[in-house]
């Protein structure tokens, strides 16, 4: 007799996917709907259907749409990403900027920020940023080695983390305009406003590379639950894992980040959120966080619209201020299953 | 054909030599025992034979193809390994581990088909865990886990099971267990390679023994001649006390199961 739990297992699975994919959805369009100037948004979508140049279909097409779509492809990239490492590195605290994507884009684009070569050159931040996030994650995989193990790949990230952060530190320290510190502090915080759909469009092909290279590695993050050498004997590469895992996460978070700046937590906390849906199964993660990272920044991105403030708090400042606290109860909660 | 047939199998590890020239043979429906004080070098023999650390010397055959030359899931379906000590790192239920198991024919894509699922229940009733199969594997005891694990090992329905004392974690009825079940793979027309500790069992349930000592073969072959007053006291540096009988009898297995002990495993 079959169990009568696994068929019922599948189906539990799949309606958390349908349920994450619609609440994804609403938002989607919700986030059209909220805005400093409250706008007809049907009427702006029947001016934009139509051609016709309304302020109206502007706003929508120019100013909120792009930030709704990058909102939902960032959050997505910063979800699974976050998922992909805690598996491949069987550690619960492990973000997706663990080993040096985040911090190398954010090096990368302050760079192009600090030489001006970026307000000269409009593709110059974004490609300094993937520059960085791919040469930061080389790095860290050549001083950790070849066969190394998860604790000095986890060591080998936070020293070139630390290296990226004094660098950028001595940039804003050495920076030749208070211009050029004001845009690389403002960068760092992380912010999904004031983006045009060209940046969504320099960011989506990064990120959907690094996607592509994510799907199928499920099984073999399923495999690595029961420790590397075990996993090995079913049949898991994990130099190519890595490697396969390491590069994706380059491409696609620092695609999103030299677009968003840096947006912390998102990555960490969406996986933990998920974890106990999914009966704790790193393969079956993957695609639950991809949707909860999109739900979380999307809600974040909402939120610090609806801000009372003078100033539109930065959506990064939002996902740390939540985000922090909320890890730390996550960990308290945690603590049951440690035995 | 032999399932497994190693020929001077030498291993260093950082400079430090590991094993010298260790040569065995594994036919189907055998089970070899591997003995030897502690640091004789019987878990790394073990690895070397699932394919995770490589040999400085010697040549490997699987069931006639050198091992390095099998594709990753042809050899990840022929060999199954449980390693010693083995956990799980995240809380997933007994089910979901033991369900692992069947990756190896699952390739990336692929989900558990109904033959998957019925060889998953399977391996869950052979070891006693049915009614522990939505159990988290934290909450487990020491024993249970160990069991979870052989089931794991055991879904993969290899030909070739490689076991890291398997038994060092559980009571004396589950010893029993456990080593039944391996000898029943053997049986099935299967092999085994296992790492044991106790004499007792390895004379009672292995065709052969291997012994090794400081990374070389000392003796192998039939329980009754490789147990001997001389191996014991090079291997072990231990002497047998003896009440009037032969060697044997002081390692004859002198308890057996009788099936109906209260609180039997699997039934709360």
């Amino acid at each position: 007799m079959i169990h009568p739990s696994q068929s019922d297992d599948q189906n539990h699975h799949s309606r958390l996917l349908a349920l994450l994919a619609v609440v994804t959805a609403c938002l989607f369009i919700l986030s059209l709907f909220v805005g400093s100037n409250p706008i007809p948004v049907l009427a702006a979508m029947m001016d934009a259907a139509g051609d016709t140049q309304s302020i109206i279909a502007l706003i929508l097409t120019e100013v909120r749409l792009p930030r709704a779509l990058i909102a939902l492809v960032a959050g997505a990239t910063l979800g699974v990403c976050g998922a992909t490492m805690q598996g491949v590195l069987r550690n619960p605290l492990a973000s997706p900027g663990l080993v040096g994507s985040a911090s190398g884009a954010a090096l990368g684009a302050s760079l192009t920020l600090y030489s001006g070569i970026a307000t000269s050159f409009w593709l110059a931040l974004p490609a300094g940023g993937m520059v960085g996030s791919l040469l930061a994650t080389l790095l860290v995989y050549t001083l950790a080695g070849r066969a190394a193990g998860t604790a000095t790949l986890i060591l080998a990230g936070v020293a070139v983390n630390s290296i990226a952060l004094a660098l950028i530190s001595l940039l804003i320290n050495l920076a030749p305009s208070p211009y050029a510190v004001r845009e690389i502090v403002l960068w760092m915080l992380g912010s999904i406003a004031n983006h045009s759909m060209a940046d969504f469009w320099i960011m989506l092909p990064g990120t959907l590379l690094g996607w592509a290279l994510l799907t199928g590695t499920g099984h073999s993050l399923d495999a690595l639950t029961l420790g590397e050498e075990t996993a090995h004997t079913l049949g898991v590469n994990l130099d190519r894992l890595r490697w396969r895992v390491f590069i994706a996460v380059a491409l696609a978070v620092g695609s999103a980040v030299s677009i968003t700046g840096a947006i912390g937590f998102i990555g960490l906390v969406t996986p933990h959120l998920l974890r106990p849906l999914v009966g704790f199964q790193p393969g079956r993660l993957l695609l639950a966080s991809a949707l909860g990272g999109a739900i979380l920044l999307l809600c974040a991105d909402i939120g610090v619209r609806l801000f009372p403030a003078g100033t539109e708090i930065k959506v990064g400042v939002l996902t740390s201020l939540v985000g922090a606290p909320f890890f730390l109860f996550l960990i308290v909660r945690s603590r049951r299953w440690q035995t | 054909m032999n399932l497994v047939e190693a020929s001077g199998i030498s291993l260093s590890l950082g400079g430090q030599p590991i094993l010298h020239g260790i040569s065995l043979q594994l036919q189907a429906g055998e089970m070899l025992g591997l003995i030897g004080p502690n640091g004789a070098g019987k878990s790394s023999l073990l690895k070397i034979i699932a394919g995770i650390v490589k040999p400085a010397a010697g040549s490997l055959l699987i069931d006639g193809c050198p091992l390095n030359r099998l594709k990753d899931q042809a050899r990840a379906r022929s060999i199954a390994y449980l390693a010693q000590s083995g956990t799980a790192h995240w809380p997933i239920s007994v089910a979901r581990i033991v369900a692992l198991g069947r990756l190896p024919y699952l390739g990336s894509w692929r989900s558990a088909s109904l033959e998957d699922r019925r060889i998953i229940e399977q391996a869950l009733q052979r070891t006693g865990l049915l009614a522990l199969a939505e159990r988290p594997f934290p909450t487990l005891s020491g024993g249970e886990k160990a069991r979870v694990l052989l089931a794991r090992a055991l879904a993969v329905e290899p030909k070739i099971l490689l076991a890291d004392e398997p038994v060092a974690a559980l009571d004396l009825s589950h010893q029993l267990e456990v080593m039944d079940l391996l000898r029943q793979h053997c049986n099935d027309g299967g092999t085994a390679l296992v790492v044991l500790h106790d004499l007792r069992l390895a004379a009672h349930y292995c065709d052969r023994l291997l012994l090794l000592y400081q990374g070389r073969t000392l003796d192998s072959g039939i329980p009754e001649s490789v147990i001997s007053d001389n191996n014991l006291q090079r291997a072990y540096g231990i002497r047998i006390r003896r009440k009037g009988g032969s060697l044997m009898d002081a390692f004859a297995l002198t308890w057996s199961k009788t099936g109906d002990q209260a609180g039997s495993c699997g039934s709360d």
